[in-house]
């Protein structure tokens, strides 16, 4: 199953559960395609068009509707096509979502989740593929969630859903099609809580959304020279599972940080810094950080592939941790 | 209208107004520090409005909302007490005179970022029209906020879903420093509903009986599924943008003229030549607002400080795993 079919899946279920879940966004409702990507397909057909509604090409509205909506004890799921316009509905995210419960001394709160979409490798250029995570963390109040294969990605969508807070969901556009394991029905997956998705004893590497894959990939070719990697998947990236990635790194000594976001102020940032910290006299190298160049993304096809990181750069940076 | 709804705008209309006066002597004693934004010279418009609203009915307003806010119902205890930044407040203090909600009263988000309330309305209409629930939502922002995308955004959204909303400009002629016409191409704002088919009128927002009359065809028309309502109320603000500000910019004896016909001593003027109310109930009416206020006021100044702990609470409500 391919994450297209695993998070329509988890949207059928969550409308079928429980009818405050409403769906809004550009094109969502099945008479506009049931998605660009198909990703709400047959919702509207099933569940009514007053349930899920196609929008206008406007994020403020549509967040701003999605948040009075939750206030009221609606479940909205929205749509911001691309994370890249969710800077247009910024005042909204930050300024409303992320602090009416705050502000209102907890009288209100907003059950919200943002299902945006982003990823280098669809020569989109340099406004439809910026991975922003690290700017809705540093907003306090927000949930950040970034899955790497399908089945995680049906079981947190279920979570953000059904959690009390504002969720942003950051679905990988140019890893929509892999196939990965099939979620059980109605799977859960807790927020905040990261996976070890491969245990090993010499380096940990923590990472999340596409780079997952790759990382999971070069631990398996390590792994034949004899270097054992404990990978973490870190599934929430806010708030982020510090206890997992302390434990790990703590066990190995060694950390790698692998994002598709550019490096600088980014959430391998915090994570280092968080680590040096708690752990200085036990590391034994310095923390490494793998990401992008610190440019917009670029649109040649060199370019572009020499953005993000790939394999050979998380290879690199492992051996050179482990010097 | 009847003269028991003349009576109703003017006890909210004069509880406004003394509440407005008593923030502004206990600002300037020093014993409570925020900064204000006083509503003085528009407690018509929501409070004719208010007469009409049930409980249920939602608001949304501004950081110049304390008229909205009390007009729609919220305790004065309360209100003072968050103001003060006190435990006891609405928000236990952590929200502050420009966040202000209550939802108990229906006061759902009070926002400092001018224009932003509409979106967020359109959505409290939008859970409404979903569960039929007969609710109607205001949405209250000033002037300066028909130039801000979000306005326009919200005004099309509602138009094409025919959300039970009504959007109410307060227009007080200046964004903060600056003149309507230096800043607005149309001439009215209720100009920019024909652009999204929206039925808009401008109305004297001092005069009690326009007001009501405007609202009562805007909520009849939300409440029965006829959509959205933009609704001009011309008005002017009494003590400038922010509490402190000289009015510099006003055009001369512009302030001194509106001072002159203040909407809320012309109403009490009317409910006695008309006979809705004697001198002496009104005067019975004011007294006993001055002592629910003075209430009030020992209320909040005696109340407790949130604890120190308090920063970290309310962040988030479900806790995760991590």
């Amino acid at each position: 199953m391919n994450s297209v079919e695993a998070l329509n899946g988890a949207l059928h279920e969550a409308m079928a559960a429980d009818p405050s879940v409403i769906v809004l966004g550009e094109d969502v409702a099945d008479g506009q395609g049931g998605g660009v990507v198909k990703v709400t397909q047959g919702l509207s057909t099933r569940f009514g068009d007053e349930r899920v509604r196609s929008t206008p090409i406007a994020e403020q509205a549509i967040i701003g509707a999605a948040i009075g909506a939750a206030i009221a004890g609606k479940r909205p799921v929205a749509e911001i096509m691309l994370m890249n316009f969710t800077t247009v509905a910024m005042d909204m995210i930050v300024n409303h979502a992320a602090k009416l419960r705050f502000m209102s001394g907890g009288q209100t709160n907003v059950p919200l989740t943002i299902r945006t979409m982003t990823g280098v490798g669809f020569a989109t250029g340099g406004q439809h593929a910026d991975m922003l995570e690290a700017w809705f963390a540093h907003t306090a109040g927000l949930k950040v969630v970034a899955p790497s294969n399908p089945a995680d990605a049906a079981g947190l969508l279920a979570s953000c859903i059904f959690d009390d807070d504002p969720c942003i969901f950051i679905e990988n556009l140019p890893t929509y099609w892999v196939q990965g394991a099939a979620p059980p029905a109605n799977h859960r997956l807790p927020l905040g809580k990261a996976n070890v998705a491969r245990e090993g004893t010499d380096v940990t590497v923590v990472s999340y959304s596409r780079p997952v894959n790759d990382v999971l990939a070069v631990a398996n070719k390590l792994a034949k020279d004899g270097i054992s990697v404990e990978v973490v998947d870190l599934r929430t990236i806010s708030p982020w599972d510090r206890e997992t990635v302390l434990a790990s790194t703590r066990k190995t000594g060694r950390l790698v940080i692998v994002h598709e976001a550019v490096r600088n102020f980014g959430v391998g940032a915090e994570i280092a810094a968080t680590v040096q910290e708690e752990l200085f006299g036990q590391l034994k190298a310095p923390v490494r950080r793998v990401a992008a160049h610190n440019a917009p993304v670029p649109f040649s096809k060199p370019l572009e592939a020499a953005f993000a990181p790939g394999q050979a750069d998380i290879e690199a940076a492992i051996r050179n941790s482990l010097g | 209208m009847s003269g028991a709804d003349y009576v109703d705008i003017y006890r909210k209309a004069s509880l406004i107004r003394q509440t407005d006066r008593r923030f502004m002597d206990v600002i300037a004693s020093g014993r409570i520090a925020t900064p204000y934004y006083s509503p003085a010279g528009q407690e018509l418009i929501p409070s004719a409005i208010s007469v009409l609203l049930d409980q249920k009915d939602y608001i949304v307003t501004i950081y110049r909302g304390m008229h909205d806010q009390i007009a729609k119902g919220v305790p004065l205890k309360l209100l003072w007490a968050e103001i003060a930044g006190k435990v006891t407040g609405t928000c236990k203090g952590k929200g502050g005179a420009m966040h202000i909600t209550h939802p108990a009263s229906g006061v759902m988000v009070t926002t400092g970022i001018v224009g932003s309330g509409l979106p967020i309305a359109n959505g409290l209409a939008l859970a409404s029209q979903i569960d039929r629930d007969g609710r109607v939502t205001v949405a209250y922002f000033g002037d300066g906020a028909n130039n801000i995308g979000a306005f326009h955004e919200a005004l099309n959204m509602a138009s094409l879903w025919k959300l039970p909303v009504i959007f109410v400009c307060q227009n007080n002629r200046y964004g903060e420093h600056s003149a309507f016409s230096l800043t607005t191409a149309v001439e009215r704002v209720s100009d920019r509903g024909a652009a999204y088919s929206m039925p808009a009128e401008t109305v004297d927002g001092n005069d009690a009986e326009a007001m009501w009359r405007a609202a009562k065809v805007a909520i009849d028309r939300a409440r029965s599924g006829g959509g959205p309502t933009l609704i001009e109320a011309m008005t002017f603000r009494f003590y400038g943008h922010v509490l402190g500000d000289d009015s510099h910019y006003m055009e001369e004896g512009e302030l001194a003229r509106a001072m002159e016909a203040d909407p809320v001593a012309r109403l009490r003027a009317i409910l006695i030549e008309r006979g809705y109310a004697s001198a002496g109930q009104v005067e019975a009416i004011e007294a006993a607002i001055k002592a629910e206020l003075d209430e009030a006021v020992e209320f909040a100044l005696s109340s407790e400080y949130p604890s120190l702990d308090e920063i970290n609470t309310d962040i988030y409500g479900m806790e995760t795993a991590a």
